[in-house]
C-alpha cells in the first residue's frame, strides 16, 4: 500500500540558549494514521509539536506538514491543520453554537456551510438542549468532545492533539478515542501526545521521546516485541528510566 | 473583514456577559466624576463657625452680619469667653472661630488697626486653609467698604482674582483629570487584560495556530474598548456640562479629536503591556501601578507639576496623561483652538506612534 506522507521532519531542533529541548528529531507520519507522540514531562514533546503547528520557530532542521515547509508556507499549513491544546480552549462565556460559528468562521467556512455542519455536529454530540447554553455550564467530558469536534470542524488534513484527555473519566476517554478513530477513518491524520499508556495502545504507531530525542518509533505491538514487554507501560518505563531531565 | 466582524462580536459578548466588568466600565466614569466633582472638592459651604465678640460694638456687628449672610458660613454658636473656644473645637461642631479683640471699633478708627483672630481646625489642613481664605476675604471686603466710605487716602487692598475659574469650582480640575484617568483605565487596562486572558486560557494559542491574522485578533480586541471609551467620554462631557456646570469653552470637535488621539495612545499602551506579561493579574497590576499612579501623582491632576522637584517634573513629561490634561484644560476651560495646543498634540501623537511601533515589534517577537 502506497502511503502518503503528511508530516516529515528532518533533524528538527529547538534550542533555548544552552538547553536543547528538541534534538535532531527525524520521523514521518502517514496519512490517516493515528500517531502517538509519547514522552515524560520535559521530554520535549510539546516543544516539538509547537514547531510543527507553527507557533515556535525551529533552531535548525526542516519539517513539512501536508507537503508545506514549516518555514515558508505557514499560512498554507494553518489552513490544513486543526489543533486542540492541553488547556481546554473554547470560550466559556460563549454558547456552544457561538463557539462553533466563531471557529468555523476563522477557518474561512461560509455561513450556510457552518449552519448545516454545526447542526449535524450538535445532533451527533447530543447537545441539542445545550446548543444555546454557555460552554461553561457543560461537564468537562462534553467540553473536550466539543473542543475536538471544533478542531476538526473544517476537515483538516491533520489534527494535532496535545494531551487531549487530561482529567477526563475513563468512559469519556473511551468515547473520545472513538471520535479519534472516526476522524482517522475519515482520512484525517491524528497526531496525539499523551501520558496514558493505555491510550498508546490505541495508536497505529508511537514514538517515545526521552531528553529531546526520539528513542523508539514503531507500532505498539512491534515495540512490545522489541523490548520484550507485556505492555506499552513497560516499554515506556524501560526507555524513560534513562532520562536525565524531567520533573 | 467578516472574520474581524465576527471577532468584534465575540469581544462584545465577553464584555456584556461579564456584568461586573460591564458595570465597572460604564459606571466608573460616572461615579468618579460625581465623587471628584461634588464630594471631593475644595469648595466648602455652610461651615459651622463660632463667633467670640469681645467688643460688641457697631463695627463687629456689621462684620458678623457679613459672615451671617455668606453662603460659606453658618454661625453655629456665639461664645462668651476664650475658654469656650477649645471646647467647641473638641466637640467637632465648628471648624472655624472668629475672635474680635476688645474695643475693636475704637482701635480701628483711632489707631487704624484692629485685630480679628481666625482660629481654624487644622486637622484637615486643606479645608482649614480654604476656610481662612474665605473668612479673610469677607473681612477684606468689609474693610474695602469702610475705606471707600471714609475716602481714606491710603488703603491696603488685597485683590483676589481667580482667572478662568472665578468660583473655584472643583469640576474644573476634576473633569480633565477624570477623563485622563478613566480613558487610560478602560483602554489600557481592559485591553491588556482581555488580550492576556486569551493567553491565560490557551485560546490565544488556538488563534495563532488558526489562519486568523494576529493583527486582526488585536484589532478586534481594541475596537470594542475604543467604542466603550467614546461612550465614556460622551457621558463624562454630558455630566460635566449639565450636572457640574462646566461648559466646553472651545471647540467640541477639537476636544473629541485630541481625546481620540489619547485613546489610541492608551490602547497601544494596553497592547504593549499584554506583550510583556502572560497573566491577567500582572497586566492589571502593571496598568494600575505603572500607569494610574503616575497619572494621579505626576500628570498635574492632583498635584501641580510646577511645585514638584525638578526630577519629578522631568519624569512627568513621559506621562501621556499630563499632555492630554493640559490640552483638555486649554480647550475646555480656556477655549483655545488648535494653535494653542499643537505642541502638546504632537507630543501625544508621537508617544502613540512610539507605543504602536514597539508593541507591533514585541508582538512579532512573541510569535517567533
Amino acid at each position: 500500500m502506497q502511503k502518503e506522507i503528511v508530516i516529515k521532519t528532518d533533524k528538527l531542533t529547538k534550542r533555548f540558549s544552552d538547553f536543547v529541548a528538541v534534538n535532531e528529531i527525524t520521523f514521518e507520519v502517514y496519512q490517516g494514521e493515528i500517531f502517538g507522540f509519547l514522552g515524560a514531562n520535559g521530554a520535549g514533546k510539546t516543544t516539538a509539536m509547537k514547531m510543527l503547528i507553527g507557533i515556535s520557530k525551529p533552531t535548525s532542521g526542516k519539517a513539512a506538514i501536508a507537503g508545506y515547509d514549516i518555514d515558508k508556507n505557514t499560512e498554507e499549513i494553518k489552513k490544513s491543520i486543526g489543533y486542540m491544546s492541553q488547556k481546554f480552549s473554547l470560550y466559556e462565556d460563549l454558547t456552544v453554537k457561538e463557539n462553533i460559528t466563531l471557529f468555523g468562521g476563522i477557518y474561512g467556512l461560509n455561513d450556510s456551510d457552518i449552519k448545516i455542519k454545526s447542526e449535524a455536529l450538535i445532533q451527533k454530540l447530543g447537545l441539542q438542549n445545550e446548543a444555546d447554553k454557555l460552554v461553561a455550564s457543560l461537564p468537562l467530558g462534553w467540553k473536550q468532545k466539543l473542543a475536538f469536534s471544533i478542531a476538526i470542524f473544517h476537515s483538516p488534513k491533520i489534527v494535532f492533539l496535545d494531551e487531549p484527555t487530561g482529567g477526563v473519566d475513563p468512559i469519556t476517554r473511551r468515547q473520545f478515542w472513538d471520535m479519534i478513530y472516526e476522524a482517522a477513518h475519515n482520512g484525517i491524520t491524528v497526531f496525539v501526545t499523551t501520558h496514558y499508556m493505555d491510550e498508546a495502545e490505541y495508536c497505529d504507531r508511537v514514538s517515545i521521546m526521552v531528553d529531546g530525542v526520539i528513542e523508539a518509533l514503531d507500532s505498539p505491538s512491534q515495540l512490545k516485541q522489541n523490548y520484550n514487554a507485556q505492555s506499552m507501560d513497560e516499554v515506556f518505563l524501560m526507555l524513560a528510566r534513562g532520562a536525565k531531565r524531567g520533573d | 473583514m467578516k472574520q474581524l466582524f465576527n471577532f468584534i462580536k465575540k469581544e462584545f459578548h465577553h464584555i456584556f456577559r461579564d456584568y461586573r466588568s460591564m458595570l465597572v466600565l460604564l459606571g466608573l466614569p460616572i461615579v468618579q466624576l460625581l465623587i471628584f466633582g461634588f464630594a471631593i472638592t475644595n469648595e466648602t459651604k455652610n461651615t459651622n463657625i463660632a463667633i467670640l465678640d469681645n467688643a460688641k460694638d457697631e463695627t463687629t456687628q456689621q462684620i458678623i452680619s457679613k459672615f451671617e449672610n455668606s453662603d460659606y458660613f453658618d454661625i453655629e454658636i456665639t461664645l462668651k469667653s476664650n475658654d469656650e473656644i477649645e471646647k467647641e473645637f473638641k466637640s467637632g461642631k465648628i471648624k472655624l472661630a472668629v475672635v474680635f479683640q476688645e474695643d475693636f471699633q475704637n482701635e480701628l478708627f483711632h489707631s487704624n488697626k484692629a485685630q480679628i483672630q481666625l482660629i481654624a481646625d487644622a486637622t484637615d489642613p486643606n479645608q482649614a486653609t480654604t476656610l481662612v481664605n474665605y473668612a479673610s476675604a469677607i473681612i477684606q471686603d468689609y474693610q474695602t467698604d469702610l475705606n471707600s466710605e471714609n475716602k481714606l487716602p491710603y488703603q491696603i487692598k488685597t485683590e483676589l482674582r481667580m482667572l478662568y475659574n472665578p468660583e473655584l469650582k472643583g469640576a474644573y480640575t476634576s473633569v480633565p483629570g477624570v477623563m485622563g484617568m478613566i480613558l487610560l483605565l478602560i483602554s489600557t487596562m481592559m485591553t491588556s487584560i482581555s488580550i492576556v486572558r486569551e493567553k491565560e486560557l490557551g485560546t490565544m494559542e488556538i488563534l495563532l495556530v488558526s489562519p486568523m491574522k494576529p493583527y486582526l485578533v488585536i484589532l478586534s480586541k481594541v475596537i470594542p474598548y475604543f467604542v466603550i471609551s467614546l461612550i465614556n467620554v460622551t457621558t463624562i462631557l454630558l455630566l460635566s456640562v449639565h450636572i457640574l456646570g462646566m461648559p466646553i469653552q472651545g471647540s467640541t470637535i477639537l476636544l473629541i479629536a485630541i481625546t481620540i488621539i489619547y485613546i489610541f495612545c492608551a490602547l497601544s499602551l494596553g497592547i504593549l503591556i499584554s506583550t510583556i506579561t502572560d497573566s491577567q493579574l500582572a497586566a492589571m497590576l502593571i496598568s494600575l501601578l505603572g500607569l494610574m499612579l503616575p497619572v494621579v501623582m505626576l500628570s498635574g491632576y492632583v498635584f501641580p507639576v510646577a511645585n514638584m522637584p525638578i526630577i519629578l517634573q522631568v519624569i512627568s513629561n513621559i506621562v501621556p496623561a499630563k499632555w492630554y490634561i493640559i490640552m483638555v484644560k486649554s480647550v475646555m476651560i480656556k477655549g483655545l483652538g488648535i494653535s494653542g495646543i499643537w505642541k502638546e498634540a504632537i507630543i501625544l501623537l508621537g508617544m502613540t506612534i512610539f507605543f504602536i511601533i514597539i508593541s507591533i515589534k514585541r508582538f512579532k517577537i512573541r510569535l517567533a
